[in-house]
């Protein structure tokens, strides 16, 4: 016998279920008992870097939209940096987030997320990561939010260079993680759950 | 050289104790499960960073379901409960700060939801979520009334337990956690689909709170304990060394 490892386990998950948005976006579902939606302004003032829109659409293994998701994003500023307690390298946009929440729209699931092109990231062994947005999606139906990575595909050479995206076998399958450009600052980052283009999911 | 936060990454995800994404008898994961494996890749300052969120964007009344949606001297209708309990992570330690988020049907199992078409009706005096940030050792606390068990479209009669959802941040995105949270004694709890895509009884254990007399108080609400725990981080002794130095 040897001795007993005594560390916790981890609270299992739960789906978020399809009236997420009452604890979460509750002003989106009608219920006005906070100042407003956490997650809805990712500015608070005049930001650094350049403004972009990411918009998309979750679908599921039949191509049909999800219209009871919730989609996170955290990313850092312009300059590569976290408004996050444990930033140690700088002092990151006092007038951005970094953290963005949305219902998408209730017709058609559609989500909008403005906010800034992040800058880029090192790698704990100090290698650049290509600029990128981490994601989670969670909705009725999935058992535990699933993280992604949106990058850029305006972003090539860093995309090429980048531990992550480089490291992947199917390399068929990266554009899956790529945000598409539309437009000036505008990109299109559409999240497909199950299928021929399923979205790379992370276990991260 | 290091370039990341003091502390280390954080340890893997058990992704043999988390429920699977494909889950047949909860009908919605079927078409809503990745079919590739997931791509391992460790965590970066990307995902060992969070938002920090202070208490001072709460409201006086964002932990008291009872209150925080009723008209001036109305309340829910319902039992009156506390749940409270303590975010851990897995090496035991608290984790302050941690903004929490809950949502809940009413006392008859309706949820007050534009989508929502079950036939109990709303109470008036009740909006059905409340947020709370926890305190230097972890803890957090809320006030609300027992929610109804209601049921579903899945099987033919499926209900769902009684069961209050719960959102939790903790120092990492990493740590992004949703979970519910169901009562001690509830027969629906073995029936569910929801609840049987946990694993293990030890695993719905985790997620059933214990009745607390302790924590109740006399002639006014019961309580129940619920402690949450998030992946916990490595200590970083030998990461980033160069070989041989």
């Amino acid at each position: 016998m040897v001795q007993i490892l005594d560390y916790l386990r981890e609270s299992p998950s739960q789906t978020a279920g399809p009236y997420v948005h009452i604890g979460c976006t509750p002003n989106f579902t009608g219920i006005e008992v906070y100042g407003g939606d956490l997650g809805t302004a990712m500015k608070t003032g005049p930001v650094q870097g350049q403004e972009i829109v990411i918009k998309g659409t979750v679908f599921d293994g039949t191509g049909t939209p999800l219209r009871d998701a919730m989609i996170e994003i955290w990313q850092p500023d312009a300059a590569g940096l976290f408004a996050s307690a444990n930033e140690t390298r700088g002092t990151p946009d006092p007038n951005f987030t970094g953290w963005g929440r949305s219902p998408g729209d209730m017709e058609t699931g559609e989500f909008t997320f403005e906010t800034v092109k992040p800058g880029a990231v090192p790698m704990p062994d100090g290698r650049m990561q290509a600029p990128h947005i981490t994601a989670w999606i969670v909705a009725r139906g999935i058992n535990i939010g699933l993280h992604t990575r949106i990058y850029f595909e305006d972003e090539a050479e860093a995309n090429a260079k980048d531990p992550l995206l480089s490291g992947i076998e199917h390399q068929n399958r990266v554009p899956t993680l790529l945000a598409r450009k539309e437009g000036e600052g505008q990109y299109r980052f559409d999240i497909h759950l199950q299928g021929p283009n399923e979205t790379i999911f992370l276990d991260i | 050289m290091s370039t990341g936060p003091k502390t280390g990454g954080f340890v893997p995800r058990d992704r043999g104790w988390q429920p699977d994404a494909l889950t047949p008898p909860y009908k919605t994961s079927v078409k809503r499960s990745p079919q590739a494996a997931l791509l391992s890749f460790p965590t970066t300052l990307s995902e060992e960073t969070s938002p920090v969120f202070g208490h001072g964007m709460l409201g006086e009344l964002d932990n008291d379901l009872i209150l925080n949606y009723a008209q001036p001297g109305q309340s829910a209708i319902g039992p009156r409960i506390i749940v409270h309990g303590r975010v851990l992570d897995e090496m035991g330690r608290p984790v302050p700060g941690a903004l929490l988020e809950f949502w809940q049907a009413n006392a008859g199992g309706r949820y007050r939801h534009k989508k929502e078409k079950y036939l109990a009706p709303l109470d008036p005096n009740f909006g059905g979520c409340g947020r709370a940030i926890t305190g230097e050792d972890g803890s957090y606390e809320f006030r609300t009334v027992m929610p109804g068990p209601y049921p579903w479209p899945n099987g033919m009669n499926d209900w769902r337990p009684a069961h209050i959802h719960f959102s939790v941040f903790g120092h990492g995105f990493a740590q992004r956690l949703i979970t519910q949270m169901y009562f001690e004694g509830d027969p629906l709890i073995p029936l569910c689909p929801i609840v049987g895509v946990l694993k293990s009884q030890e695993a719905i254990d985790q997620l059933t709170a214990p009745m607390d007399m302790n924590r109740t108080v006399p002639m006014d609400a019961r309580a129940y304990k619920f402690d949450i725990v998030l992946r916990g981080r490595r200590q970083t002794y030998f990461e980033n060394r160069v070989e041989g130095l």
